[in-house]
């Protein structure tokens, strides 16, 4: 099974729907462990219980990254390769990984108001983040701004790959212009530092919100299919119509919508 | 490259004759600078601190608003079509229209700056300094701005989403042109890395912004 058979959206729907429940399930699974552990991780000397914040907001804030790195290879595949489910599958991962940063935001801010008595704080990171995802919300408008999905798809791949380009460059000028206006005042915890009670449930988490990612976006991808077929459907049914009443007045569109 | 000549030729000068609208954006800039003291105050000293980053922002809104027509008479009486034809390449085509975009629409920001700088209360030096940032940066935000002028143009919708689309992608551009023309005026950092920052941001922009325009059009154009 390579990546062309799948460019048969039906080969593609009785895949994933063979696949899905058993990804859910692992899914299900490893977010319970990974929850487990988390509880019972010790609290940090420093910050507390607060820290198990991190188990949420550590993992959301990596999909939003590897979301729009997924969106990136589907935007090659639909402007490289032609590949006709690479825009199904870019179009359904943006509203996911606009929902991964803003839950990375979101977790981050709840966060930052017990650590650094604010809830939002003008600090690199979280400028970056905040950013990544107004891309994000840009992205999801330039889906919704055009009715036909394939130009749509086009669009919305050169403007990935341009923000895939920028998106580095705009961290790195964050960086220098946090730098610039205020210094480190902001306790972090170091990534290599970590103890192992925090590391293993929190390697557990990330990989139960990847699996997480890929049932949702397996998931969406076949709504998508579907939509487009209903769409298609509904177009053709309507051209029917619209044909058959142009050509012959007497009663044929009733027939034609009885059938 | 006559072709190319030809085609800068032509669009500046449907830029600057009637109905072309490029001198709209320094209207523009300078509205919204004189704006600012009704917002922040008439404090002078406020005023001068805040300059550089008024004239910035101010140039930026006013770069994007000319953006749209960037394509868009184009693509309205067909010659768009003829470029996309033509033997020239689209890159080619794409950066030359952006070129003769930012020579008559980019230029009379950075002719208007002093004068402007002079309403913001800053003294020769640092309006120098503003000017030539932006010289060194209006050009990316041009390079850039192409792209999304091109996918507004592929998708016959511009204002609105074509400046949510840009504006994110300015903002490296945005913090190194604040960043050296502060450097001037107080800074403890020196002039010259923020500056040099700024020109490869636009060198880089000026690679990257006509092939994502030109793919943009090919693609999107039928």
């Amino acid at each position: 099974m390579t990546l062309i058979d799948l460019a048969n959206p039906t080969r593609f729907l009785a895949l994933t729907a063979r696949l899905l429940p058993w990804l859910a399930g692992a899914t299900v699974i490893l977010l319970a462990i990974g929850l487990y552990q988390a509880a019972l991780a010790p609290d940090d000397y420093q910050q507390g219980a607060t820290v198990k914040i991190m188990f949420i907001h550590v993992p959301n804030a990596w999909l939003s990254m590897f979301v729009w790195g997924v969106m990136s290879i589907a935007s090659l595949g639909t402007l490289v390769w032609r590949h006709p489910l690479a825009d199904v599958a870019a179009k359904a991962a943006a509203p996911i990984g606009a929902s991964f940063t803003f839950l990375a935001l979101l977790t981050g801010s709840l966060w930052g108001r017990p650590m650094w008595g604010t809830y939002w704080e003008w600090d690199a990171r979280l400028t970056s983040v905040l950013i990544l995802f107004l891309m994000y919300l840009g992205l999801m408008a330039l889906w919704r701004a055009v009715d036909d999905p394939s130009r749509a798809a086009r669009a919305a791949a050169v403007l990935t790959l341009v923000g895939a380009i920028n998106l580095p460059i705009i961290k790195f000028s964050v960086d220098w212009w946090n730098t610039l206006h205020q210094p480190a005042s902001v306790m972090r915890m170091g990534g290599s530092t970590l103890d192992k009670s925090f590391l293993v449930p929190l390697l557990l988490m990330a990989i139960a919100f990847t699996l997480l990612f890929v049932t949702l976006h397996l998931a969406a991808m076949r709504n998508e299919i579907l939509r487009r077929r209903v769409r298609s459907l509904q177009m053709m049914q309507a051209s029917r119509v619209a044909f058959s009443s142009g050509a012959r007045e007497d009663g044929a569109s009733k027939e034609v919508g009885a059938t | 490259m006559t072709a190319l000549a030809a085609l800068i030729r032509r669009d500046i000068r449907i830029a600057l004759r009637v109905g072309g609208g490029a001198l709209i954006g320094v209207l523009f800039f300078l509205t919204v600078v004189v704006l600012m003291p009704f917002a922040v105050g008439p404090d002078l000293a406020l005023l001068s601190r805040l300059g550089p980053a008024i004239l910035w922002l101010g140039a930026l809104l006013a770069s994007l608003l000319t953006l749209d027509r960037l394509f868009m008479a184009d693509h309205e009486d067909g010659s768009l079509d003829l470029i996309t034809m033509s033997r020239t390449p689209l890159e080619l085509a794409c950066a030359a229209k952006a070129l003769a975009h930012w020579l008559a629409a980019g230029l009379p920001l950075i002719v208007a700056t002093p004068v402007l700088g002079l309403l913001l209360n800053l003294d020769m030096v640092a309006t120098g300094a503003v000017a030539l940032t932006l010289l060194a940066g209006t050009p990316a935000l041009t390079f850039t701005g192409m792209i999304g002028a091109a996918l507004a143009v592929t998708l016959h919708r511009g204002g609105l989403l074509m400046a949510v689309l840009v504006l994110p992608l300015s903002i490296p551009v945005l913090i190194f042109g604040v960043a050296a023309s502060q450097a001037v005026i107080v800074g403890p950092m020196t002039f010259g890395a923020p500056f040099s920052i700024l020109c490869a941001l636009s060198l880089v922009s000026l690679v990257v912004g006509p092939f994502a325009a030109a793919a943009s059009l090919r693609h999107g154009l039928d």
